[in-house]
């Protein structure tokens, strides 16, 4: 956002701000420990709306649920702009000082009439003229969002959307306003920290900025290649081409999580070579030509992860890795050797130390420090610095710290690309359960009482209409594929819309049905969009 | 409204009905498919609601079924864990399906009904095939043994209910607040009105707030619950917060065993509470009136019911009452069988639909009470001397009553007397001159426990002690809430005394460890001693725990726990007198 | 003196402190100790175990260090002869009713104080019944001292889940679900945090549960490592206990700005696949 790759605010402000805009996140089941932030907030007296095609546990902490169509994200966002702008509950100085492009965006939006978006999300024009006056007025307010609004083929401009409200309304590089995104594994943005994006370096410089390069090169004594690489959704694109026919897989399981999984497994098995370093012996893996059993990250290895509040924090290792398991950064280095490259710095601490002469907003975070703190949000630039709380203060700052004006972004609204048919007349949309993670690979070793499995929700009315009953075991298809799946009716699913996990490939193969279009600004695939249809179970299917 | 998880259990039709009758003002609002409102704080502003929706089940039934808590519970979106430690806290609320149709009879065995008989009449009910539950005092007794009935589908019944007896009051000795006692009709505003009712209502509107609270300050008005804490610093305290919501309660929680004023004032003189009130009110700000009256008093429940209809309907209740010269509400809480309650901030913990608890003070009532409102709390009796001194002035009231207590007090006088009742007297009567009144001569009496429960015992060359604050404290005593109970020579003191420490281990809310545990020990001593009285190790077990229950509870429940007990061993009533 | 700062006397020795610091804050800045039960530096201070009791100047009855405001003023005494019998009583009643032997902080202020709990004879007790309902965790409320930790960090003060309260009254109130509905049937979450606010071991990890049974629970051959999470990207600090290269419990510190002390199911509990004895198949059952 505005140029750095982070959530803005601390966890701690959301206990102090006004006003709570949750937007496609269900954090009280998959954000826990950040959603008692909140509550904190709640307690303390902020408001709360929440946006979300369901009635999600967070959303029922709401003081209002706005339940708007799955893919309706930017048709809300300009209709809560023009309001504002149309109310004067917009921020005309913050606008003037810190922005651009403000005409060209009061234009663009001018035709995102309530009642307009009222018909594409399917709330009432009434309720989003509330959340516009009430998000506007607050004294500060923060949005708060997850893979409800990045995993759809247009995340990067619904993203944008929101940037947008807190732009017009002065609600970003303040003390308890912002906008945070809150990351779905310990080290998603440790990892974009550390350059593990095709474009960038580690600290966010950009691979074909030669300045940048410049520095590693003379610290690695290699040249580095310019060009940006390949993000995963590419790579799948460059192994359908025959242009990408080796990989190495570390610590992701794209046999069982990718989007249109057939295809990605299709894929795989077409590689000349395939290697997979990882603690489990995945589906990836059991696909591979050399496994390479890694140590866990979290518990058996040293070395930090970045939160979504930017902190820095030490990971450290308790247990002895099995037999044969190593570190990944033993692995990488052996290889690296093996490639007859040089790599002087082995331990964590000491690849850490060189980071930091690298990256100039980790400089100030050594190990003693990290742990003396707590951690630290960076940027930390050098050994006196407190870390950074929230983040574009320079927004407010007289000269703007020297830099550009914040510019208004210009985003129109389109629905998922899987539009529903008379064929596929249902919107499948995919989340996490509070016990469970991701494929379930490290959630299913323990014994959670309140494991529910993979159930298919639905409204009661589809139930009705399509004479389906609890636990009815039906199959559902999309256009790419067929899984079984058991209903569950809940009461508070809108109609046309169903639910479900994707914690348990073992149970139901899900991402069988989930769409593979993806956003070309990120790569991320529309796995919150799929057209499905329910099929009672026939003679045949009982078999 | 949290994401809370309710049961699978179902209500019946008529919980159903009862619970969506209560609710008018739900929590979660659907305005559409699409749209919904609830949130935490909607659900805060209903949760009061749980404490009547609870009486309304176990009334249907005769317990609190699983599917109606369930339903209730998320009618309110109160956590179904949080109401069910609510439910069952207290005495009148039965949590599993009890055995047979009948009615449950509590039948009070607290020291004035116990020498009334009460344990013989327990055992005549049982014999007719009657399911009896030995309750704690149920303000009854001045004509024990004290009776309260609940049956199932309907509202319970006190001894008040169709009683044709005459109320037992005296007003020799004074006659100020029981002035209308047996004069006016208790059902009909239009009588309280014809005897003067509501003139110090307009006395004080006409006085001003600042006046009233002047006067109410200058007269020395202390509250009559057993504090004694000076009426007008309160509501001057309350007066001075200038919130949006403050709040005038009256505790009429009267639990103390051998304590019934309060609920003689209700039964006989509703509309004075309720003017008193009303006065209350208009000269602090408050706009809102609250009146918790103990659970087993269902004759003054709806009396006061049919009161506060009538001042609504004649424009002296609501907004804009009396031509706009002010607003004031008054709402009705019914309290199901917890003592604890009786202390104001376990009273407002009861009202918003939390368990009895007391909480911790400071903060005190004035500044965060009700809702964490500023709180007026006070007893009737001592609402219904405010109409005293309003109409007739600060030397007025001074005029009966001593310097440091002015004033008249009502006296609940029980046990072994010749006539039990209440009696009105002036602060300082002797003690003597109080039981010769009842017709009790001073020689038939081995001891008076002066205060109740909470209270202790005085010997027979105590019986000269000034019935004042001050008078009561030189003899090491407490006037408490009024309650005088003689005994004879022929009494079971220790069965007394033990029945003294039961009645507190049974109400002790449980929260402090000093009276948890400490009410609970006492009792276990006490009934392992003798008719030779405690050994040495005995007394000191319960010095040691009187010390520890009277200075580190929370609340007044355990600081005055062991009390009577000690004041029972210093009068060696169960032995050797010690120092 | 300024409004939002008070000044008084603790035990002879003065200190100024912020508006709104407590008595137990302020005694500690001092480096004079209080003994607590009941409270907790991430709960809301329950106030109820009065094992803190101090005598404050002027006060009828002894106060609570742990919740009580310190008054500008105030003189107060933590170490006199009325304040140790307090203690020592609420110490003795706490031992003649529960099973303290899985708290050692209190076995040594039982000893410092000369509780002697066997001055009572046939004291009336909680049933030694644990609860084991599932493969977390277990309850065994004949070690419960009913100071409500758990409530609070179940309800309003952490998770929010309100899947227990207490229930009944006096000597009979207990820690309860809904009519006592097993656990799994409530609204619990598992997430563990009313363990992580135990003070009495009443309710523990059914790791530590099974190696007592066992007879091998040696805290003595523990470690404890700080690290983070991984199932989500907050970045929860845990706290690895470790025993023979096996985790036996997790808990993380009350004093870290993330998690303030409170975890999810996952953090405290989703570490089961470390302990597997080879890394197999996920797909295997």
């Amino acid at each position: 956002m505005f140029g750095a790759g982070g959530g803005t605010s601390s966890y701690q402000e959301v206990e102090e701000t006004d006003f709570v805009l949750l937007w496609g996140s269900n954090a009280r089941t998959a954000h826990p420990i950040y959603f008692h932030h909140v509550l904190k907030g709640i307690r303390n007296g902020a408001a709360m709306y929440a946006v979300d095609p369901r009635l999600t546990d967070s959303a029922k902490f709401a003081d209002a649920w706005l339940g708007i169509d799955v893919g309706t994200d930017i048709a809300l966002a300009n209709a809560l702009a023009r309001e504002i702008i149309a109310s004067d509950l917009h921020a005309p100085e913050f606008i003037q000082h810190a922005t651009t492009g403000f005409e060209q965006f009061a234009e663009h939006v001018d035709s995102y009439t309530l009642d307009f978006a009222a018909e594409i999300t399917g709330v009432e024009a009434g309720s989003i003229k509330d959340l516009a006056h009430r998000y506007a007025t607050a004294e500060s307010a923060q949005i708060l969002w997850t893979l409800g609004i990045t995993e759809h083929h247009n995340g990067v401009e619904n993203v944008l959307s929101l940037c947008n409200l807190a732009l017009l309304t002065g609600h970003v590089g303040r003390w308890g306003s912002g906008l945070v995104p809150l990351r779905g594994q310990n080290n998603v943005q440790g990892g974009g920290d550390m350059g593990a994006l095709p474009n960038k370096l580690p600290g966010f410089q950009d691979v074909n900025d030669p300045i940048a390069r410049k520095k590693f090169e003379e610290l690695y004594g290699v040249a580095l290649n310019p060009r940006p690489g390949l993000h995963l959704t590419l790579m799948f694109e460059a192994m359908s081409k025959g242009e990408l026919s080796g990989l190495y897989i570390i610590g992701e399981n794209p046999a069982e999580s990718e989007a249109d999984v057939q295809r990605a497994r299709t894929l795989l098995e077409g590689l000349d070579f395939l290697v997979v370093q990882d603690i489990f012996m995945t589906r990836t893996a059991e696909m591979a030509d050399v496994v390479l059993p890694a140590s866990v990250g979290w518990a058996e290895s040293e070395g930090t992860v970045t939160s979504s509040e930017r902190r820095v924090q030490r990971v450290r290792a308790a247990l002895t890795p099995p037999e044969g398991a190593r570190h990944d950064h033993d692995i990488i280095g052996d290889l690296a050797e093996c490639m007859n490259v040089p790599w002087p710095a082995r331990s964590p601490e000491e690849l850490w130390d060189e980071l930091r002469t690298l990256s100039s907003m980790h400089r100030g975070m050594s190990y003693a420090r990290l742990e003396e703190h707590q951690g630290l949000q960076w940027p930390c630039p050098d050994n006196d610095h407190p870390g950074t709380t929230y983040l574009h203060s320079w927004l407010w700052e007289e000269d703007l710290g020297g830099r550009e004006p914040a510019p208004f972004s210009l985003t129109e609204h389109s629905g998922p690309k899987e539009a529903l048919s008379s064929e596929f007349p249902i919107r499948l949309t995919t989340g996490r359960v509070l016990d469970s993670f991701n494929t379930g690979v490290q959630s299913r070793g323990y014994r959670s009482p309140i494991r529910s499995g993979s159930d298919l929700e639905i409204s009661p009315m589809d139930a009705e209409h399509l004479g389906l009953s609890n636990g009815e075991e039906v199959v559902v298809s999309s256009p790419r594929g067929s899984v079984k799946m058991t209903i569950t009716i809940e009461r508070d699913q809108p109609r046309g819309l169903a639910f479900t996990t994707f914690h348990f490939p073992e149970l139901v193969d899900l991402n069988v049905l989930t769409n593979d279009q993806w956003d070309p600004l990120s790569g991320t695939a529309e796995f919150k969009a799929a057209a499905i249809r329910i099929d009672k179970l026939t003679g045949h299917d009982r078999a | 409204m949290p994401d809370l998880k309710f049961s699978n259990a179902e209500p019946d039709e008529s919980e159903r009905l009862l619970i969506d009758a209560l609710v008018d003002n739900p929590p979660i609002i659907r305005h559409s498919e699409r749209v919904v409102h609830g949130g935490v704080r909607r659900a805060k502003d209903v949760r009061h609601l749980l404490l009547p929706g609870l009486h309304l089940l176990n009334n249907s039934k005769g317990w609190i079924s699983p599917g109606g808590l369930n339903y209730l519970a998320e009618s309110l979106r109160v956590p179904p864990a949080e109401a069910f430690g609510v439910a069952s806290f207290y005495d009148l609320f039965e949590l599993e399906e009890p055995e047979g149709d009948g009615p449950r009879h509590h039948v009070c065995v607290d020291p004035s009904c116990a020498i009334a008989g009460a344990s013989s009449y327990a055992e005549h009910l049982r014999s007719q095939g009657h399911s009896v539950h030995e309750s704690p005092c149920l303000g009854q007794c001045e004509r024990g043994p004290a009776l309260f009935v609940q049956a199932r589908g309907s509202a319970p019944i006190d001894m008040s209910s169709g009683a044709n007896e005459e109320p037992q009051f005296d007003t020799t000795l004074s006659n100020k607040l029981l002035q209308r006692f047996g004069n006016v009709d208790p059902t009909s505003l239009e009588s309280y009105r014809e005897s003067g009712g509501y003139q110090a209502l307009d006395r004080a509107l006409s006085l001003g707030s600042d006046e009233v609270l002047k006067l109410v300050t200058d007269a020395g008005l202390t509250g009559r619950g057993g504090a004694a804490f000076p009426t007008g610093i309160k509501w001057r305290a309350v007066a001075e917060h200038h919130g949006p919501q403050k709040y005038v309660v009256a505790n009429a929680d009267e639990s103390e065993p051998g304590t019934f004023k309060d609920r003689m004032i209700l039964e006989n003189d509703p509309f004075a509470l309720i003017e008193a009130m009303t006065i209350a009110g208009v000269s602090t700000g408050c706009f809102k009136g609250w009146i918790y009256v103990r659970g087993e008093y269902t004759t003054a429940a709806e009396l006061l019911t049919s009161a506060i209809e009538q001042a609504y309907d004649a424009g002296l209740l609501g907004e804009h009452a009396q031509n706009d010269s002010y607003s004031f509400d008054i709402e009705l809480r019914q309290g199901a069988g917890a003592y604890i309650c009786g202390e104001e901030t376990a009273l407002f913990n009861s009202i918003e639909g939390f368990r009895g608890e007391p909480r911790s003070k400071p903060p005190f009532p004035t500044d965060s009470g009700l809702f964490g409102c500023p709180t007026i709390v006070n007893n009737p009796e001592t609402l219904l001397n405010v109409l005293e001194i309003v109409l007739h002035g600060v030397e007025g009231f001074r005029a009966a009553g001593t310097r440091e207590s002015p004033g008249t007090k009502l006296f609940c006088v029980s046990g072994d007397v010749g006539r039990p009742g209440l009696y009105e007297a002036e602060f300082g009567v002797p003690l003597r001159v109080l039981l010769a009144a009842a017709d009790t001569p001073s020689s038939e009496i081995r001891a008076v426990l002066l205060g109740g429960a909470a209270g202790s015992f005085l010997g027979p060359d105590q019986l000269d002690v000034p019935l004042s604050f001050e008078g009561a404290a030189a003899s090491d005593a407490t006037l408490g809430s009024g309650a005088v109970m003689a005994f004879s020579k022929d009494a079971d003191f220790l069965g007394i005394v033990s029945q003294l420490a039961k009645f507190f281990r049974d109400e002790s809310c449980g929260q402090c460890v000093p009276c948890r545990i400490g009410t609970t020990r006492q009792h276990e001593v006490l009934l392992q001693i003798d008719s030779t009285g405690p050994n040495s190790k005995q007394r000191n077990l319960l010095a040691d725990l009187s010390l520890v229950m009277g200075d580190a509870s929370i609340c007044g429940l355990g600081h005055t726990a062991a009390s009577a007990v000690q004041s029972a061993l210093r009068e060696g009533l169960l032995g050797e007198p010690y120092e | 003196m300024s409004n939002d700062h008070v000044s008084l006397v603790i035990n002879e020795q003065p200190v100024t402190v912020g508006a709104g610091t407590t008595i137990l804050e302020a005694a500690q800045s001092l480096g004079i100790a209080i003994p607590t039960l009941c409270w907790a530096e991430n709960l809301t201070p329950a106030n109820v175990c009065r094992l803190c009791v101090v005598e404050a100047e002027g006060a009828r009855t002894l106060v609570p260090a742990c919740s009580r405001a310190c008054e500008d003023g105030a003189e107060i005494r933590t170490d006199t002869n009325r304040v140790a019998q307090s203690r020592r009583m609420v110490l003795e009643l706490l031992d003649s009713t529960n099973d303290l032997s899985q708290s050692p902080e209190l076995q040594t202020l039982i000893d410092e104080y000369g509780a002697d709990s066997s001055r009572y004879t046939d004291p009336a007790t909680p049933e030694p019944s644990p609860k084991i309902e599932d493969d977390l965790f277990i309850r065994a409320y004949d070690r419960c001292v009913l100071c409500y930790k758990c409530v609070e960090a179940c309800g309003e003060d952490a998770q929010f889940s309100f899947a227990i309260s207490i229930a009944d009254r006096g000597f009979d109130a207990r820690v309860s679900t809904e009519y006592d509905v097993p656990l799994p049937e409530s609204a619990c979450v598992y997430c563990g945090n009313c363990i992580g606010v135990c003070p009495t071991n009443a309710l523990q990890f059914k790791t530590e549960f099974d190696l007592r049974e066992a007879s091998d629970w040696r805290p003595e051959d523990q470690e404890v490592t700080e690290t983070i999470c991984s199932y989500c990207g907050v970045g929860c600090t845990l706290e690895l206990h470790t025993q023979d290269n096996q985790i036996v419990k997790v808990t993380s510190p009350a004093d870290h700005s993330v998690t303030s002390g409170h975890l999810c199911v996952k953090g405290r509990f989703g570490w089961e696949y470390l302990q597997a004895p080879v890394y197999r198949p996920p797909s295997d059952p």
